[in-house]
């Protein structure tokens, strides 16, 4: 059995959350310069001031956003490797080092009710692991911001609602958000399961290489039509209006009981800071 | 002027505070303004704060009268710069405070997304605005800031309010002093 150190896992972590800190994914930071063409007026000044923000950040290693986020880690475990030490205690220390040497912002609280309970190290990390074949870790880290998943929602909805009433509950969602996500966004949607497991599914759609379509081409389908309907809202960049509201959606679907049709809406915002690694 | 990636530029209003109410009358909604001089920060739990103080009978920890507080938990100074990341949180979860501070002489606010019906009242009747700053782009807002100097709160970290010197910093007009409103979600 192949034998993984926790320090390995520390070290991962470490090096993906200072990147997240200050470097947008290929993908998304294309996305945003494609979408600069696109528009004029506000929109388009908008999008500009993201897109140099991002080199800015680069540039002076200042982080992207304040909000550096709560960390999200899915942690894909190969049940043939045995790691050396607890999972959350490494993931928890590579995040405690990058937040100090990075000047990250800490941003969570121990207790939810008191204002005064700031960790200081931005831990704990919230780490979901799902046991995979191989003996290979698979690391996705993504640092979530408060704006972006205050304006998500997990709703139950009637199986007689069906595809459009999918679509219609999410464009309600994202125009109830309007400019406070931070918009373009990247809407992960989870359907199907139940309560909790379309929540989940909804944060796994985000760590997905933006604008990648689902493998199912119903489900690709279904992230075209999604994202048509969000664009024409006309909510655009940070809810100044224009053309573009969201930059991908992607859609995880699951099977569920006959009497449910479970929905959630994971919004993220364009600052969409997400790594991924394989040990 | 505000120069943007692809060097075009937008025009831009000079704004220096503290703000006279004559040139907020005649700002109008969708406006890009660049402001200089000094500027609050202050966000949920320094909100809380202050209101607490004013239910007591207490005095504020800086003079509201022609100020800007601007929704901001800035990331921590990394060593030769003037301040970490500082872009602007969501403003809405200050709705419930913001009429109350304008009441008192408050003349703008900065953040990002809509907010009540409440705060844009609040706006026109007062002769404040609301603006707001491209939320993800705290890197680049950092460039407008010159100066920080905690005013209250240190306990509060990232939330303590901090007067920032700020230079020609970009924002949008998003409520003007007539009730009007930049976003197409408002009515």
């Amino acid at each position: 059995m192949r034998q993984i150190e926790s320090q390995t896992i520390t070290d991962a972590i470490y090096e993906m959350a200072l990147s997240a800190g200050y470097s947008l994914p290929e993908p998304v930071f294309a996305a945003l310069q494609d979408a600069v063409e696109r528009e004029t007026g506000p929109a388009r000044v908008v999008l500009e001031t993201i897109v140099e923000n991002a080199q800015v950040a680069a540039e002076t290693k200042l982080a992207l956003c304040q909000d550096c986020g709560m960390v999200v880690i899915f942690a894909e475990i190969g049940r043939d490797c045995h790691l050396n030490g607890d999972l959350q205690q490494a993931v928890d220390q590579g995040v405690a080092r990058a937040y100090r040497d990075g000047y990250l912002r800490k941003s969570v609280l121990a207790d939810p009710l008191r204002r005064d309970s700031n960790t200081g190290d931005n831990t704990p990390a919230v780490v979901h692991v799902k046991l995979v074949e191989g003996d290979r870790i698979s690391l996705h880290l993504a640092p979530k911001g408060g704006g972006s998943e205050n304006m998500s929602a997990v709703d139950m909805l009637v199986p007689a609602m069906g595809r459009q009433g999918v679509i219609d509950r999410i464009v309600e969602q994202v125009v109830r958000g309007g400019g406070k996500p931070c918009p373009p966004l990247i809407v992960g949607v989870g359907l199907g399961g139940t309560m909790e497991k379309a929540a989940l599914l909804s944060k796994w759609a985000l760590m997905r290489t933006m604008g990648e379509a689902s493998p199912d081409p119903d489900t690709a389908a279904l992230e075209r039509d999604i994202l048509e309907a969000v664009n024409a809202t006309g909510i655009g960049p940070m809810g100044l209006g224009g053309r573009t509201t969201a930059l991908a959606v992607h859609v995880e679907k699951h099977p569920c009981h006959i009497a449910s049709l479970p929905l959630a809406i994971n919004l993220q915002c364009h600052s969409a800071r997400h790594q991924h690694v394989v040990i | 002027m505000h120069r943007t990636a692809k060097g075009e530029s937008m025009s831009a209003i000079t704004l220096t505070t503290p703000l006279e109410r004559a040139t907020l009358a005649e700002l109008r909604a969708g406006d890009a303004v660049q402001i200089s001089g000094v500027i609050y920060t202050a966000r949920d739990a320094a909100h809380i704060r202050l209101i607490e103080l004013l239910d007591s009978g207490g005095e504020l920890p800086f003079d509201l009268s022609g100020q800007v507080i601007y929704y901001c938990g800035p990331a921590p100074t990394p060593p030769g710069q003037a301040i970490g990341s500082a872009g602007p949180t969501t403003s809405y979860r200050m709705d419930p405070f913001a009429p109350r501070l304008h009441a008192l002489g408050l003349a703008a606010t900065i953040g990002k997304g809509d907010r009540s019906p409440q705060v844009r009242e609040a706006c026109r009747q007062h002769g404040a605005i609301y603006l707001v700053a491209v939320g993800g782009a705290g890197a680049l807002l950092a460039q407008s800031v010159t100066a920080v100097e905690i005013v209250a709160y240190p306990e509060l970290g990232p939330e303590a309010i901090r007067r920032l010197t700020v230079e020609a910093f970009p924002a949008i007009v998003a409520y003007d002093t007539h009730g009007n409103s930049v976003f197409p979600t408002d009515t």
